[in-house]
């Protein structure tokens, strides 16, 4: 887990710095101090299993097994990307590790998931669908008439809502009215909040409830309290009307997730320092040679524009 | 007269028209202190307050129902709506309801709304955040569709748009936004259905709107090189559409080509195409030309991104062509 949150963390380094440098074309929503949502929920999914992103995508599509060169291709539009450089940066998808695929429409993607568990218990398959999404998506209706099917119909689907604080611009408290755990009760759905910055309690949680999603007992909504770090996406600098600088630096500085469990594994022996700066150091080569392959990689040829409009066939 | 962005534009006719009728508020996502992503409500919060410059969750379908409910009872609402993309979310408050009330209720009840939008692609935002749905809401009968080409329509056109009884749809074109233009100090709004002549000519017709206005009149200047002389027309607002002004200068050159950034498919270019076809059609020395956005959802790469829109070498090459005689239609 440590390992997958570091991948998460050096490649969001490097999308921003691609940005910086103006090698990444448009815009990026970095997942950067959300690590341990998408992680602890990952690892305790099956490949088998699926999930739903958002735009701040990055993180699930790691923690769901993408692999670096594939997704900074993506990210530069070149053809080896992940949607052979259709989709960008919010739109990756990645069917073989059960990844449905990232949406720029917030709260566009919970009839996706929802959906794709209805399949599963039509086609009597056991996995199970997680649906991510952030807390400004709990304002959309489309959230609440899918929470009421999948409840009358116990759907093998769990919602992730990653709570940051903010949508966009906006303080959650400004957006949200009551508590958004008892949204999903009111439907008769079991809900959680969760630490979103301690990984091992995230993972603990959902390993109980994927397996009862599993046997049939779904739906779960679990909420989990979070942070990003960067701005709403990159190039949202000054951020102070609307979010204080000794807020960031207290979450970074005491509530990072990586630090947290790098700590948990010293304070248990099961990991050193120098285990750890090795590990991050190997992470943060792969990267970088995975970057250096996306920037000479190939942009797709102009004759794929009108590809895949339609299934052939 | 000043030069001032597109953005400032917007910002001031708002602004002016807030003072002026205290019945107009603005609602939609992040308007008030962060003055939207674009930037385009700066300042508004701090002289209308939060009770007129409403922040909302991101609950489109919602505050634009708010909106058609404070529209009929008495508000004018002006919607933000971030980006034209969440159309498909707010299509049926706009559409069914908005739309059509003031006709079902037999004449009894209006809807004075205004829903500011923005359309265009290249800004590398892929699929859904680079669409151009102005043809969509022009096709519901009750609605009024604004496409401002500059700084200058955008201000004239929305002032007319806020004023106006009926629910008005205005689209900016997002990548225009800090692009400047003349705008008069004194007050002025811009009629509904009247085109402008941007250039007079008399070998071709080129419509364009929105920001295919600045590539229809880089096109004329192309064309020039070549001897060939172009008439720009920008028809300001499709609903309603200023057909004298298309008709008679196309009666005058006897050939057309329109320009659109929406889908080519069943669109914009399709409906001005047929009206010249229907009413024209004597006067026509060649087939009308339609370039809209290719008919592919928009990519994410930059290089197939900028071959789905048109450019203003491939209008001068078609008309190039059109001039020529070619058989343009078995293109
Ligand atoms: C339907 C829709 N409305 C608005 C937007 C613009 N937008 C993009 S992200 C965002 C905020 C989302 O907040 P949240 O769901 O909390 O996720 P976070 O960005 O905090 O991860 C908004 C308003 C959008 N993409 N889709």
């Amino acid at each position: 887990m440590y390992t997958q949150m570091a991948k998460i963390r050096v490649f969001e380094d490097n999308a921003n710095q691609l940005y910086l440098d103006a090698k990444m074309p448009g815009l990026t929503h970095m997942y950067s101090g959300e690590e341990a949502v998408a992680v602890g929920i990952c690892e305790a999914l099956k490949v088998t299993d699926k999930i739903t992103s958002t735009h701040r995508g990055h993180g699930h599509c790691m923690a769901k097994g993408a692999d670096f060169r594939q997704m900074f291709c993506e990210l530069l539009g070149k053809v080896n990307g992940y949607c052979r450089g259709k989709g960008g940066s919010m739109h990756i998808a990645d069917q073989t590790n059960g990844n449905l695929g990232a949406n720029a429409i917030v709260g566009g993607s919970m009839g996706i998931a929802t959906g794709s568990a209805l399949r599963a218990k039509l086609q009597k398959s056991d996995d199970v669908t997680v649906c991510f999404f952030g807390d400004g998506a709990t304002a959309q209706g489309l959230m609440y008439e899918v929470m009421n099917m999948a409840a009358l119909w116990k759907l093998p689907v769990i919602y992730a809502c990653e709570n940051n604080g903010y949508s966009e611009y906006t303080s959650t408290d400004e957006i949200a009215a009551g508590e958004i755990l008892e949204r999903a009760r009111a439907f008769g759905i079991e809900a959680f909040s969760v630490d979103g910055q301690d990984v091992i309690a995230v993972n603990r949680l959902a390993s109980e409830l994927v397996e009862k999603a599993r046997k049939g007992k779904g739906p779960f909504f679990i909420e989990l309290m979070t942070y990003r770090y960067h701005g709403h996406h990159v190039g949202d600098i000054n951020r102070t009307y609307y979010r204080s600088k000794e807020e960031e630096t207290e979450w970074k500085k005491n509530r990072d997730p990586i630090e947290i469990l790098g700590t948990f594994l010293k304070t248990e022996g099961i990991a050193n320092d120098d285990e750890l700066r090795e590990l991050y150091l190997k992470v943060r080569s792969e990267a970088s040679e995975a970057v250096d392959y996306a920037i000479n990689a190939d942009y797709p040829d102009i004759s794929e524009v009108d590809m895949h409009v339609f299934q052939e066939g | 007269m000043p030069e001032i962005t597109l953005s400032q534009a917007v910002n001031q006719a708002i602004a002016e028209e807030m003072r002026r009728d205290e019945t107009v508020f603005l609602i939609g996502e992040d308007v008030a202190e962060a003055g939207t992503p674009f930037k385009v409500t700066s300042g508004l919060v701090e002289e209308f307050s939060t009770d007129r410059i409403i922040d909302t969750p991101i609950s489109e379908p919602g505050f634009m129902g708010l909106a058609v409910g404070a529209a009929m009872t008495g508000s004018r609402p002006i919607v933000d709506l971030m980006f034209g993309d969440f159309l498909f979310l707010v299509m049926d408050q706009l559409c069914n309801q908005a739309a059509k009330i003031h006709y079902m209720s037999g004449g009894k009840l209006n809807v004075p709304l205004v829903l500011r939008t923005n359309l265009g692609a290249t800004r590398r935002s892929a699929a859904q955040h680079s669409q151009s749905l102005h043809a969509l809401v022009a096709h519901i009968p009750g609605l009024k569709v604004a496409m401002p080409s500059s700084a200058y329509e955008a201000k004239g056109l929305l002032k007319t748009a806020i004023r106006d009884d009926n629910p008005v749809v205005i689209f900016e074109d997002k990548l225009m936004y800090q692009d400047k233009a003349f705008v008069p100090e004194e007050e002025y709004r811009l009629p509904f259905g009247k085109a402008a002549i941007l250039r007079e000519g008399t070998d071709v017709t080129l419509i364009g709107t929105s920001s295919m206005r600045q590539v229809c009149e880089k096109a004329a200047l192309l064309l020039e090189q070549d001897g060939i002389n172009a008439e720009v027309i920008d028809p300001r607002t499709l609903v309603p559409l200023d057909e004298s002004t298309i008709l008679d200068s196309v009666k005058r050159t006897s050939r057309a080509i329109v320009v659109d950034e929406g889908h080519q498919n069943f669109g914009t270019t399709a409906e001005i195409a047929s009206r010249i076809s229907e009413k024209a059609f004597y006067f026509l020395d060649a087939p009308v030309v339609r370039m809209g956005a290719m008919d592919v959802p928009i990519p994410f790469s930059p290089v197939l991104e900028d071959i789905t829109v048109p450019t203003a070498e491939g209008v001068a090459d078609k008309a190039r062509k059109l001039v020529a005689g070619e058989l343009i239609h078995a293109l």
